[in-house]
C-alpha cells in the first residue's frame, strides 16, 4: 500500500481548508489468508475510504475521510489510481492544518457481506503528510 | 383432564365449526389458562428485546432501513444489529444510526468527519453512501455537527430483506391488524392436549 502526495492550504471564512493530491496503490486482500481476494461467497461490496487523521490544538484527534468508492464484488481488487483530487472538502474545525507536520492518510474499507458482520478494516501501510507554514492564495483547483 | 373435547367432530370440513363449537363450550379456567399463556408469550418476548437493549447498550438494537441512501450497501427493508457501548469512539468509516433532535425518525448514514477534544467530546458529520452531500441539511437549523447523544447505535451485523414485514405493517396499517388479529386468534384458541 503506497500514497504519495502533494499539498498546499488556504484559510476559508476562519478555518483552514487542506488540499491534497495522492496516488493509490493497493491489493485488498483477505486479512485471513494473505494470499486469497477478499471477495469470497459472502462478500457483496467494499466501502473503501482514504482518511486523514491528525492532531490540532483544538482537537486531540481529528479524522476527514478525503475519498471513497465503492467496490462491487466482481472487481478488480487491485487499485492502482494516480493524481487524485479529495472528493470532499479537507476542512479543520479550527485552524490547525497550517504547519502541522503530521497528517496520516489511511486507506480503509468496510466489507459489506451479503448476510452478517460489518466489519471494519484498516489497511497495512500508511503515509504521513506535512501541510506547510505558509497560507496560498486561491490556486485554481 | 383429558385430551380433546367430546362431540369434537373429525372431518376437515367440520374443523371450523368444531372451533367455534369449542369456544362456546370453553369452561372459564380454560379460557384464564389460554390468556395467560398469551400473556406470557407477550412478556417473554418484551424480556428479551429487554435484554438485546441491556447487552447491546442501544436503546433499539434492531432497525430497519427505511430509505435508498445507503444503496448499494443497505437498501430499503434490511435489517440492522447496533450496538452502542459507551467506550466505543465514534470514528471515521464507522456507519452509524442516529436520529436528530426532535425528530423519530432514525437514519442510517456512514461517518465522514470525526473532531474529538481531549477530554472525550466527540463531534461528527455524517452521509449517506448514496448522497451527494454530507447530511447537514437533515441536522436541525443551525446544528452542524452530531454529538454522541444523537446516537442511537453502531451497524455491527445485517440481514437483507427481513425488515420488509415492518414496513409493510407500517405502510397498510390494516395488515398489521389483520396479522395481530390471527395471532392473538391462534394463541388464544389453540388447545394444549
Amino acid at each position: 500500500l503506497r500514497k504519495n502526495v502533494e499539498d498546499f492550504t488556504g484559510p476559508r471564512e476562519r478555518s483552514d481548508l487542506g488540499f491534497v493530491t495522492f496516488d493509490i496503490t493497493a491489493d485488498i486482500l483477505n486479512g485471513k489468508n494473505g494470499l486469497e481476494t477478499i471477495f469470497d461467497w459472502n462478500v457483496k461490496q467494499l466501502f473503501l475510504y482514504l482518511s486523514a487523521e491528525y492532531s490540532t490544538k483544538n482537537n486531540a484527534l481529528n479524522q476527514v475521510v478525503l475519498w471513497d468508492k465503492i467496490m462491487l464484488r466482481g472487481d478488480n481488487p487491485r487499485l492502482s489510481l494516480k493524481d487524485m483530487k479529495s472528493k470532499y472538502f479537507f476542512f479543520d474545525d479550527g485552524n490547525g492544518l497550517k504547519g502541522n507536520r503530521n497528517i496520516t492518510l489511511t486507506l480503509s474499507w468496510n466489507v459489506v457481506p451479503n448476510a452478517g458482520i460489518l466489519p471494519l478494516v484498516t489497511g497495512s501501510g500508511h503515509v504521513s503528510v506535512p501541510f506547510p507554514d505558509t497560507y496560498e492564495t486561491t490556486k485554481s483547483y | 383432564r383429558g385430551c380433546g373435547w367430546p362431540g369434537s367432530g373429525g372431518s376437515r370440513g367440520g374443523a371450523a365449526m368444531d372451533l367455534f363449537g369449542d369456544l362456546r363450550r370453553m369452561n372459564k379456567r380454560q379460557l384464564y389458562y389460554q390468556v395467560l399463556n398469551f400473556a406470557m408469550i407477550v412478556s417473554s418476548a418484551l424480556m428479551i428485546w429487554k435484554g438485546l437493549i441491556v447487552v447491546t447498550g442501544s436503546e433499539s438494537p434492531i432497525v430497519v432501513v427505511l430509505s435508498g441512501s445507503m444503496e448499494p450497501a443497505f437498501h430499503r427493508g434490511d435489517l440492522l444489529f447496533l450496538t452502542n457501548f459507551h467506550d466505543d469512539p465514534i470514528r471515521a468509516g464507522e456507519i452509524v444510526v442516529f436520529k436528530v433532535e426532535g425528530r423519530d425518525i432514525p437514519i442510517v448514514h456512514r461517518v465522514i468527519k470525526v473532531h474529538e477534544k481531549g477530554n472525550g467530546n466527540i463531534k461528527f458529520l455524517t452521509k449517506g453512501d448514496n448522497n451527494e452531500v454530507d447530511d447537514r441539511g437533515l441536522y436541525k437549523e443551525g446544528q452542524n455537527w452530531l454529538e454522541k447523544k444523537d446516537v442511537v447505535g453502531r451497524a455491527r451485523g445485517f440481514l437483507p430483506y427481513v425488515g420488509m414485514v415492518t414496513i409493510i405493517m407500517n405502510d397498510y396499517p390494516k395488515f398489521k391488524y389483520a396479522l395481530l388479529a390471527v395471532m392473538g386468534a391462534y394463541v388464544l384458541l389453540k388447545r394444549e392436549s
